[in-house]
């Protein structure tokens, strides 16, 4: 998929990937999540390779894929209360997490009742309602209107003031200060003709 | 401890919301059960020789019904994938589940599984063990079963594929389930054949999650 890639993140960094469909921007993702080893070669935290203690690395890192992961019969206040327990996050953590994009009213609404835009935007919650330093957001901006993509773009500068890292995949603009390119198409598999 | 308790909470949460599935099972036990006089007769020294066999047969086969939607639903909508990433170990999460699966299908088929002797005039000195067997053996049948589900998370026709896996497993369940209620009646010592329940138990606890973990890990990949 991608070959002879090399790239390090300093903190309150932000990377996007960007390429063609099929380039490998949520494939390296998975890699950078743990979810899928590499065929060759490693990632490293401050050094220290995540192979030694993949535990800690799943306790570092936010990651935000296709899927949203909501139950239909749970309500949105539940579905992120979970996943904010997952990670040591309370419930003060919670409910700045759901003013944060706006869901305070879906709170207590089942997920079957929220539209693609809503639920994206409670997926997204999850980011801010426990700390994690590296998110990992793959097309995050999918089915967000103005306003919300607006309120992810406060929440991702907020994150990066922090000292918070960055890796997004992106087609759509995503208009991040200071971000680090990566066109994966740049990296394909050089096959002999 | 907390994420492994807010795990059982979800589970069973949603076991409750959903409450069909649990009572499917249960209904499923229920109506096998009393297949039988309709198959093999209504003599009742005919029905208690085969009392205990009867119950834990379609005991296993109702724990079996309920073993797809273990992780099926968690990997469809992307659930399966975030909980493999919060800091909780994956073979934590898999005891997690097996914890609220029990709770929610292999409890109530012990809870049901005397009513049901009856019908089938089990005598009464078997009601005891068969209470304790089936308490001893249904949560090894969650937690094989789990392993089960885990390998065949994602494949075409899992279900059936699921059954064939599994259901040789569940024999030495089935044995000394059977054994010690038969023992009972007949007078004998249960303990040897309780033992033998909860030692398989006792290897199922450690071994199968780890054996879960490992499969879930590569059908996330």
């Amino acid at each position: 998929m991608f070959e002879g890639l090399d790239f390090a993140l300093d903190p309150g960094g932000a990377l996007l990937l960007t390429g063609p469909n099929g380039s490998g921007k949520s494939s390296l993702l998975r890699v950078m999540a743990g979810l899928t080893p590499p065929v060759a070669g490693g990632l490293a935290w401050n050094g220290e390779s995540l192979h030694e203690d993949p535990a800690a690395h799943r306790a570092r890192l936010h990651f935000v894929g296709h899927l949203d992961a909501l139950k239909p019969v749970l309500t949105a206040g539940e579905s992120l209360a979970f996943w904010a327990a997952m990670r040591g996050g309370d419930h003060g953590a919670v409910q700045r997490a759901l003013a944060r994009f706006h869901l305070e009213a879906l709170a207590d609404l089942p997920c079957r009742f929220l539209s693609a835009g809503q639920r994206r935007r409670l997926a997204l919650a999850r980011l801010v309602a426990s700390a994690a330093p590296l998110w990992l957001l793959d097309e995050p901006s999918t089915g967000l209107d103005e306003a919300s993509t607006a309120d992810l773009l406060a929440a991702i500068a907020e994150h990066r003031r922090g000292g918070g890292m960055i890796v997004a995949a992106t087609h759509l603009d995503l208009p991040l200060e200071r971000a680090a390119l990566l066109a994966l198409q740049d990296f394909a598999p050089r096959r002999a003709a | 401890m907390s994420a492994f308790l807010a795990v059982v909470q979800r589970d069973l949460r949603l076991a409750l919301r959903q409450g069909s599935d649990a009572a499917l099972v249960l209904a499923f036990f229920v109506l096998a059960v009393v297949l039988f006089p309709f198959g093999v007769g209504p003599e009742p020294q005919l029905l208690a020789r085969i009392a205990a066999g009867v119950v834990w047969v379609t005991a296993l086969l109702a724990a079996l019904l309920s073993l797809d939607r273990l992780f099926q639903l968690d990997y469809e909508d992307g659930s399966l994938e975030m909980l493999a990433l919060t800091p909780l170990s994956l073979p934590s999460l898999v005891l997690a589940k097996c914890l609220a699966h029990w709770l929610t299908t292999g409890l109530p088929l012990v809870l049901a599984a005397p009513a049901l002797a009856a019908l089938l005039n089990l005598q009464t000195e078997g009601y005891f063990p068969l209470l304790l067997a089936m308490g001893l053996g249904t949560p090894s049948l969650s937690l094989v079963g789990a392993v089960g589900a885990a390998l065949t998370l994602g494949a075409r026709r899992a279900g059936v594929l699921l059954s064939l896996l599994v259901l040789p497993l569940y024999i030495p369940v089935l044995i000394f389930g059977v054994a010690s209620v038969d023992q009972a009646v007949a007078g004998l010592a249960i303990l040897p054949h309780l033992s033998i329940l909860a030692a398989f138990l006792l290897a199922a606890l450690p071994l199968a999650p780890l054996a879960a973990a490992a499969a879930l890990r590569s059908a996330l990949e």
